[in-house]
């Protein structure tokens, strides 16, 4: 994999991180890892397949386009990886090397506890007793970190969760059970509390590696605002920056079908803009020289320079962003399910085991019998299958919605999606696809031959409409025609030689909205329209909602026109013309009427209002911003991923319930024979296996959910 | 009884073993592409001439 090492000692090579969402399997790594080390220049390329990133080694003189270009070339759309965009440290890696101590000291001292149990007596049981103690202590110390540090966060905050219950019968247990092999006792807990943190551990892990993975898939989609576009030099080169190299008044250059890096001005050429990703609006923008553009929007027409007038932090997103710091209280103040249980449950077992104690003392059994019986309740009250019963399910149910394309940012988002009563659903980008299509009716009309001719001439450019036409046709099943002297004149279109005669794609002289002809020397010209369409099964999903008991209505940033047209299309109510603060007050407005609201949206502009809702989503086409304030991400066209995720998550929810059914069930059997002073350590072991294992099996059943 | 003395401190040592080969693994990066290291031994090498 390594590419042969160029001996060029004046220039130390640099490291690059490209993003390539494209990549799923091993044939893909091969074909980035080759096309790159074969680029004069790479001394090394790494793929990560989990990231879907690949980490090139280079010379600094090689620059970023030239290895988009390498992987263009072999069929992966990439981008270079920014700093802001580097994914947060993993959540699991520090859980792993206390889950790996657990273990090895768990199933060692479990080895040695079943040899007490069947009946090992005298100085071996001290022997065995006194081994336990010199693996289960210091293991029992560094595994139980996570719970000791979180208890004691919560503690110093005044408050309490989940762990402060185990840190206290992690720590009593510890504690007795050294006290009962230093004076020759009949029992030790080590098993039990080993096994214990393994299972909450377990637990643990599986909740971050769930997270993390999301991450990952989010961070691979994190690529749609530009990083970075080529600069006019003084001296009329062109050289190509990254986004948080640009400052004001520097020149870019903009291709057509590009996004824009920075705001700026027009300073030469004209061309129309997309803006629909920061303000919701659809219909394309003309700007031709001395008119203002925005950073994130596409340049849909002609290669144009922009001047710089604002760049990074200081672009139209400020405002924006301070309106998405602000929202979010809703989002905060939820309490998760596993937190609100331990709030009832911590109380209770402690109490339990005070008056465990306290009935002891009465009954005359002396203050150590007392001890020992009330650790004894703490111990077997500890809540090992309520530790595993949330993450399990959700675990379950995230790795099934991943599979059908819907990625979960954590189990939380899981949690409030499943009580939402209202959708808020964006027009462009959410409701719709967000790009031109091509008129199916004109497309059906175009005879095989002119088809195919479109095909050819579409298929030699990257303008978007031209790929949108491409992917159109190929759906057809048509095939390309022969074309020779194809040429492109940006701005213009397509010309090329079809059998002798002269064809071409090109821009209309008059046209409304977004259209292209089709002119094939000897034939009527034909105009091909282009619009935004509605996601092919928009109706059933709203429909499916519906059933849900969920109501959707459209509230949509662009003109009301145009909301007009796709509420009738799909029999919802709408409000137009939504400013990013409108659409935040409209969420306020229906929480304080006590609903919990669900945020469909994709844009710039969703961003705040995608921040306050009780729970969102936006499909994977999203803007950086709305990608990373939703919960949810689903990819492909299908809207079926609301209706989906809903129903995952009230299933995951009702499975959750059951869970804690189960695992407080348990203890209503076991707590009374543990206050009785009849359980022993066998017991213990026994019952807390049997309970997680019903809860884990129990979760396995969402496999399936949503299939 | 003996026998004792000898295997419990194998059985240990077996153990610590394996948790020393994790942590081995573990700092050296071996857990951090699962996805492609399960892909990577599929690829092709026979092609790649250099």
């Amino acid at each position: 994999m390594t590419a042969t090492a160029r001996l060029q000692p004046d220039a130390a090579p640099v490291t690059t991180v490209m993003v390539v969402p494209g990549m799923h399997c091993a044939g893909c790594m091969a074909k980035v890892e080759r096309a790159l080390a074969a680029l004069d220049g790479v001394e090394e390329a790494r793929v990560n397949l989990t990231a879907r990133q690949v980490r090139v080694e280079h010379d600094p003189a090689l620059e970023v386009p030239a290895l988009v270009d390498a992987l263009s070339a072999v069929g992966f759309a990439s981008q270079p990886r920014g700093e802001e965009v580097a994914p947060p440290p993993s959540a699991v890696k520090p859980l792993l090397p206390a889950l790996a101590v657990a273990g090895f000291a768990c199933m060692n001292v479990m080895l040695l506890s079943v040899s007490i149990w069947s009946g090992a007596e005298g100085a071996t049981k001290e022997l065995f007793h006194w081994l336990s103690a010199a693996i289960g202590v210091p293991a029992i110390i560094y595994s139980g970190m996570p719970f000791f540090r979180s208890a004691w966060s919560a503690l110093s905050k005044r408050t309490t969760n989940m762990d402060v219950p185990i840190s206290i019968g992690v720590t009593l247990a510890t504690a007795l059970s050294l006290y009962e092999t230093m004076n020759h006792g009949q029992d030790a807990w080590f098993d039990g509390t080993l096994m214990l943190l393994l299972f909450l551990l377990a637990g643990r892990a599986l909740d971050a590696a769930m997270r993390d993975r999301a991450r990952a898939g989010v961070d691979a989609l994190l690529r749609q605002a530009a990083p970075g576009a080529m600069v006019v030099a003084k001296e009329g080169g062109l050289q190509w920056l990254p986004s948080t190299d640009l400052v004001p008044g520097m020149v870019m250059r903009v291709a057509a079908g590009e996004r824009l890096a920075a705001d700026g001005e027009v300073v030469s050429g004209a061309s129309r803009f997309d803006q629909s990703l920061l303000t919701g609006e659809s219909a394309p923008i003309a700007a031709a020289s001395g008119d203002p553009v925005l950073a994130g929007t596409l340049n849909l027409e002609n290669p144009v320079d922009v001047r710089v007038t604002a760049a990074g932090s200081g672009t139209t997103l400020a405002e924006i962003a301070r309106l998405m710091e602000a929202s979010g209280q809703v989002r905060s103040a939820y309490v998760r399910i596993a937190d609100r249980a331990s709030r009832l449950y911590a109380p209770a077992v402690h109490s339990l085991a005070a008056l465990t104690f306290a009935g002891w003392m009465l009954a005359g059994a002396g203050v150590y019998q007392s001890l020992v019986y009330a650790i004894a309740v703490l111990i077997i009250t500890c809540p090992c299958a309520l530790g595993l019963a949330v993450p399990v399910a959700q675990v379950v149910a995230c790795s099934a919605l991943m599979k059908r394309g819907v990625m979960v940012k954590d189990g939380a988002a899981l949690e409030r999606i499943a009580d939402i009563d209202r959708a808020l659903l964006d027009k462009t980008g959410t409701l719709t696809l967000g790009r031109p299509l091509p008129d199916p009716v004109t497309l059906d009309a175009l005879p095989a031959d002119a088809a195919a001719v479109a095909l050819g001439l579409a298929s030699h450019s990257r303008h978007p409409l031209s790929r949108a036409l491409v992917e159109a046709l190929a759906a057809r099943g048509i095939k390309p025609a022969e074309l020779t002297e194809v040429g492109e004149e940006a701005g213009q279109g397509l010309s090329a030689l079809w059998q002798g005669r002269k064809v071409a794609l090109r821009r209309p002289d008059s046209a409304s909205g977004i259209a292209t002809t089709l002119d094939i020397e000897g034939q009527p010209v034909w105009l091909i329209p282009f619009a935004d369409r509605l996601r092919p099964d928009a109706a059933a999903a709203l429909d499916k909602l519906r059933r849900l008991g969920i109501e959707p209505s459209i509230l949509s940033g662009d003109n009301p026109g145009a909301v007009a047209e796709v509420a009738r299309e799909t029999g919802l109510t709408g409000q137009g013309n939504a400013s990013p603060q409108d659409k935040q007050e409209a969420i306020a407005r229906l929480q304080g009427a006590g609903h919990k609201v669900l945020m469909a949206g994709d844009g710039l502009n969703d961003g705040p209002a995608l921040a306050a809702a009780n729970a969102s989503i936006a499909p994977g086409t999203a803007s950086d911003v709305g990608r990373q304030a939703a919960d949810l991400v689903f990819l492909g066209d299908s809207l079926e991923a609301l209706p989906l995720a809903v129903r995952t998550a009230r299933s995951t929810m009702r499975v959750v319930k059951q869970n804690f059914v189960m695992a407080i069930g348990y203890n209503l059997l076991a707590v009374p024979l543990a206050m009785a002073g009849l359980v022993t350590p066998l017991i213990a072991a026994v019952a807390m296996s049997t309970s997680s294992l019903l809860v884990i099996g129990n979760s396995l059943r969402l496999a399936g959910v949503g299939r | 009884m003996t026998g004792l003395a000898v295997l419990i401190p194998v059985a240990l040592g077996l153990g610590l073993l394996g948790l020393v080969a994790f942590f081995w693994a573990l700092k050296r990066g071996q857990f951090e592409d699962l996805d492609g290291a399960a892909a990577r031994i599929l690829i092709d090498e026979e092609d790649e001439v250099e």
